[in-house]
């Protein structure tokens, strides 16, 4: 078991009738990898990383977790596995009722059973990874800039220290510059943690950035895998459409089609 | 152009399976209570929430209410040379139906919708699925201490109502109609039976479940966006208001359907 991969999707389908969304999709992420899925809007990559998570079900196929399967899990053996999670949401998700180190430290409580002011201290140094000061600790989540409430909602998803982080469009809605202090505190976190990653994004310089290796999805399935050095000769007409952002191919046919 | 029959058809089904979801969303809820934790510190946010930001409103409808029917009942009674029954008559009235029926509804129009849009916008800024996957179950976490919440405090609150109910009878009838106080309140303590407090108290404590239930329900599964948190708000109200008015017969069936 020790060598099979961290992450495995084997033939997922899920649909919202009448849409088919998922249609396959075979996807594997070693121990210690960093995967990230590209894919235009409405592709399905958010329902992807719903699925691999247990917030949604699919509909038929397999998702292995440290060679674990994972759809037909009891309460008890999923929240073991969530324990091992860590995630940063696309609109960071921060619990807006209660203040930024309580925030971080909610894994730790409430999952891993920390008590309080334990949790704070870590929550505190947390903070301060992500390049945070104390003083925002007290602060209200609704308080914080788009770019705060990322490095927030990033330090939560580390907190617990957890072997396998998602990130969902980490820089979504952020300056290029802020972006990209983002996608180097990812690099630098997921280092430190030699934690194993799967992201999705649409934003090509977050992908060469933060990936060991690319996939891409389309119309349900990942019609192409392999490592990040190999996109720019990738030969596949929708990946090339895809990173050169262009109008011209493939894909916009696809789209107005009826 | 469709079936009629085909159309009533499909309208009770989708009825039958909302209903359906709504029993398995509250045996869900249920269930978290007999399991620990309990975040007790939540409950009692939810019970500052529900019972002391309600009181107002509550009391004041409570106060006018009573003091409008007793009014009223001196009219009708001077009919009939029985004014002496307004303290008797104002005391059931409030304390059997309107303390319950009008505190439930107006603690519905504010609690139910301010729930359901607080787990809405949760829900569409994914902050419930933060919280499974920080290991901890939003039903747990968010359901349940709204609905222990609610069926502690609304009693509580709706004993506060029926007191200012009477004392709003009391005030018109001895301010107004020139009834002697003592009598009136002597009056209303012999017509007051235990039945009719537990009664007004097994009322509040269910319409308390339905006000929590229904905003948690709508809230907790709302989706697409800001419009769909508007809808869930809407949804929860009104539902929260038909379940309390058919709850309230029932309950009124059963302990008085009888006799008396
Ligand atoms: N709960 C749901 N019910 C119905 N349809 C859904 C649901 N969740 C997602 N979908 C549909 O699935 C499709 C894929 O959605 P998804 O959120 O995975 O896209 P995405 O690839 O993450 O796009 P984006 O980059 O814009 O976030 C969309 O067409 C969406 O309408
Ligand atoms: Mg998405």
């Amino acid at each position: 078991m020790s060598n099979s991969p961290m992450i495995q999707l084997t033939d997922v389908k899920k649909g919202f009738p009448p849409k088919q969304i998922l249609n396959g999709v075979d996807l594997s992420v070693e121990k210690g990898q960093s995967l990230v899925i590209i894919g235009g809007s409405g592709s399905g990559k958010s329902v992807t990383l719903k699925c691999v998570l247990g917030l949604m079900q699919p509909d038929s196929g397999s998702i292995r977790v440290n060679g674990k399967e994972t759809t037909n899990q009891s309460g008890r053996g999923r929240k073991k596995m969530l324990r091992s999670f860590g995630m940063l949401f696309q609109g960071g998700a921060l619990f807006d009722s209660i203040p930024v180190w309580e925030n971080v430290a909610f894994g730790l409580i409430h999952g891993n059973g920390h008590n309080k002011s334990d949790a704070k201290e870590i929550a505190i140094e947390k903070l301060r990874r992500v390049g945070l000061s104390p003083d925002v600790a007290s602060l209200s989540p609704s308080e914080l800039s788009g770019g705060m409430q990322k490095r927030v909602g990033l330090a939560r998803a580390i907190a617990a220290e957890p072997e396998i982080i998602f990130f969902d469009e980490p820089t979504t809605g952020l300056d290029p510059i802020m972006a990209d202090v983002i996608n180097d505190l990812i690099v630098e976190c997921v280092q430190d943690l030699g934690a194993t990653t799967l992201t999705i994004t649409h934003d090509m310089a977050s992908a060469r950035k933060i990936a060991d290796h690319i996939a891409m999805l389309y119309e349900g399935k990942i019609i192409w895998h392999g490592p990040k050095g190999d996109i720019d000769q990738s030969g596949n007409a929708y990946v090339e459409q895809f990173i050169n952002g262009s109008a011209e191919g493939p894909i916009e046919m696809a789209l107005f089609k009826p | 152009m469709k079936n009629p029959l085909s159309i009533i058809g499909s309208v009770i089904l989708a009825a039958l399976s909302e209903l359906g979801r709504l029993s398995v969303f509250s045996a869900t809820a249920i269930s978290h209570m007999v399991r620990p934790p309990l975040y007790w510190r939540l409950i009692a946010q939810q019970m500052w929430f529900i019972g002391y930001n309600s009181l107002p409103v509550v009391g004041l409808t409570a106060l006018f209410t009573g003091a409008a029917l007793a009014q009223q009942i001196f009219i009708g009674g001077s009919r009939f040379n029985a004014e002496s029954v307004v303290p008797g008559v104002v005391v059931i009235a409030i304390v059997r139906e309107l303390g319950p029926v009008l505190g439930g509804l107006m603690v519905a129009g504010r609690v139910s919708s301010a729930m359901a849009a607080e787990l809405g916008t949760m829900r569409v800024t994914e902050q419930i699925d933060a919280l499974v996957t920080l290991s901890t179950d939003p039903f747990k976490y968010l359901i349940t201490p709204r609905l222990i919440a609610a069926v502690i405090t609304l009693p509580l609150l709706i004993l506060v109502a029926n007191t200012l109910g009477v004392l709003g009878g009391y005030i018109i009838g001895t301010e107004r109609l020139d009834l002697n106080g003592t009598t009136y309140l002597q009056v209303t303590i012999d017509f007051m039976k235990a039945a009719d407090v537990y009664s007004s108290l097994v009322k509040a404590a269910v319409f308390g479940f339905f006000i929590a239930l229904m905003g948690s329900y709508h809230g907790y599964n709302s989706r697409g966006g800001a419009q769909g948190v508007g809808k869930a708000t809407t949804n929860a109200v009104v539902s929260a208001f038909i379940a309390i008015l058919i709850s309230n017969l029932v309950i009124t069936v059963i302990v008085f359907g009888g006799a008396s």
